[in-house]
């Protein structure tokens, strides 16, 4: 609180950050380390990468996660921008703050109720557990994210915008993929780029809904976990870390170009 | 005139959106409390209820696993609060705040496997203990390491809602109080703490929900040891097939939830994946 002690609390804040950094070095440095346990480094290799990729089952698996990941993420977001423009559409307080609390429940549950909820669902529609279980559960608890990204940036939008559009003569059609789309697109990224990351990252739902035949890399870490160490795993954990990144650093770019663009409403922003 | 026009078209492409709301958000939940009044033969009873209830297993289990969650969600609030606080003071606390967050896009089953490797008896933590001259010790499948891992990935969810509010916060009201001669902990528990508990409730809220249901970390991390309500859950819907049972557990987590953000509702509502 004043500066006489100011060493101290960056002390503290490097004994935060010295907590919680290792485990992450400690994956990556294991990916290369030769040997079959992860307790000194033998040396560099990429020996865990060959048994990855000679295991075509893995490799399944892996493309499958991203598939899951892609569509779900495209189709949540779809539905769920269309749906942001909608709650911006409705007109009674109250309407608009019930479907707003709607939409939330999904993200304020625990993984373990979706997934349990979900089985349940799809057991009595009689849909079958595997990818189109898993793919509809991603798409699902995916929108509202998609929706709380979106609906801000729909609000900013200014309302004589479209009706000057309207005035000049636009089609319904004209006025969402001219005006309206455009103008949120930041937006519809940052919700895509989520979306993305709430598919990969999923454990717990995907672990209920999944069934027998189909697994993601998530809960095939965890089924093999579960036996101990492994390096494969390791290498496995290296592609999901490399995915992660990707994801970050194009999040990061998505941040930067909206940025960009309105920048001087950020700087009226600070103080 | 303009504004009906907008009306009529929104509801063509609203539909899809109105579907998930019934197919996914509501119908999941009905379900869950019908299927809750079913026993394992498929007949309607209120027979789970009564076990849970008068069962001192399931009871004992709750008890234990809100147990669990309040030293989680303490132990987070602890280490977080100093943290945001000091972040605030920093040259560049938005630079820090992304090292702080970043942790949080690692999918949680590598985390959790990274510290299997870490605690395990020939691990980082063990060496380090035997370097000191304590030796080594069994950390693996303690309650200290699933508090330990717990608190360590729900730290994040912590810190950036307490951050937000403390940087929101008016220097002055400190600087005012200081002027008014109060101690530093009179500032802090006067003035800081209450100007800052909506972010306290929105981390204590993105923090204590899911860790009444983290099941994966119970058995790699905790060595089923501690059992928590999640991992009941799991149990008695992929292992013992009790759909009833776990169903009933899954509403008496639902009531908890509703409890907590009952308790809390006082900020603004941020939740743990929306933080990411």
């Amino acid at each position: 609180m004043t500066f006489r002690n100011f060493k101290w609390r960056n002390l503290y804040l490097w004994l935060v950050f010295i907590v919680l950094f290792p485990p992450i070095f400690f994956l990556v440095v294991y990916l290369f380390s030769q040997g079959t346990i992860m307790n000194n480094f033998h040396g560099f290799t990429w020996q865990h990468y060959q048994d990855l990729f000679a295991d075509s089952r893995l490799i399944a698996i892996f493309l499958d996660t991203i598939l899951i990941a892609l569509l779900s993420s495209i189709l949540a977001t779809v539905i769920g921008t269309l749906g942001a423009l909608g709650i911006n559409s409705t007109t009674k307080p109250i309407t608009r703050s019930t479907l707003l609390s709607l939409n939330n429940i999904l993200m304020v549950s625990p993984d373990v109720i979706i997934g349990a909820s979900f089985l349940i669902f799809f057991t009595a529609l009689k849909i079958p557990l595997g990818f189109g279980s898993v793919l509809l559960s991603h798409i699902a608890f995916s929108i509202p994210i998609v929706v709380l990204m979106v609906l801000p940036k729909i609000q900013e939008m200014s309302s004589s915008l479209l009706d000057a559009a309207a005035d000049l003569g636009a089609n319904n059609w004209q006025l969402l993929s001219q005006i309206i789309v455009p103008y949120i697109m930041p937006g519809i990224f940052s919700g895509f780029f989520m979306a993305l990351t709430y598919s990969l990252d999923d454990f717990a739902v995907t672990f209920f809904v999944t069934g027998n035949g189909f697994t993601t890399l998530s809960v095939e870490i965890y089924s093999r976990a579960r036996q101990g160490i492994n390096l494969e795993i390791n290498a496995l954990s290296g592609l999901m870390f490399l995915m992660a990144l990707v994801l970050v650093i194009g999040y990061y770019f998505v941040n930067q170009y909206s940025s960009r663009h309105r920048r001087p409403k950020v700087r009226g922003r600070r103080k | 005139m303009q504004q009906k026009q907008r009306l009529s078209r929104s509801t063509a492409y609203f539909i899809p959106y109105m579907l998930w709301i019934v197919l996914f958000v509501i119908a999941p939940v009905l379900l869950l409390i019908y299927q809750s009044f079913f026993s394992i033969n498929g007949q309607f009873t209120f027979a789970n209820y009564q076990t849970y209830f008068s069962s001192s297993t399931y009871l004992m289990m709750t008890l234990n696993s809100v147990w669990y969650a309040f030293l989680i969600t303490l132990a987070t609030l602890l280490i977080s609060y100093p943290t945001a606080y000091l972040l605030n003071e920093t040259k560049h606390p938005q630079l820090w705040l992304l090292l702080i967050i970043m942790p949080t896009w690692i999918n949680l089953l590598l985390k959790a496997y990274a510290f299997i490797g870490i605690f395990s008896q020939a691990g980082i933590a063990n060496q380090f203990l035997s370097f000191i001259g304590i030796g080594p010790k069994q950390i693996l499948f303690t309650n200290f390491s699933f508090i330990f891992v717990a608190a360590y990935i729900q730290i994040p969810f912590m810190v950036l809602p307490i951050y937000n509010s403390i940087s929101e916060l008016n220097t002055s009201y400190v600087n005012a109080s200081r002027d008014l001669g109060a101690t530093n902990w009179q500032t802090f528990s006067r003035v800081l703490f209450p100007l800052t508990l909506p972010g306290v409730r929105a981390g204590i809220q993105a923090v204590f929900i899911p860790s009444l249901s983290l099941f994966m970390l119970t058995r790699l991390i905790g060595g089923n040891k501690v059992i928590t309500l999640g991992t009941a859950i799991e149990e008695h819907f992929l292992t013992t097939m009790n759909w009833g049972m776990g169903s009933t557990i899954g509403v008496v987590l639902i009531i908890a939830m509703v409890i907590i953000m009952w308790l809390t509702n006082g900020g603004k509502r941020r939740t743990r994946r929306g933080l990411k």
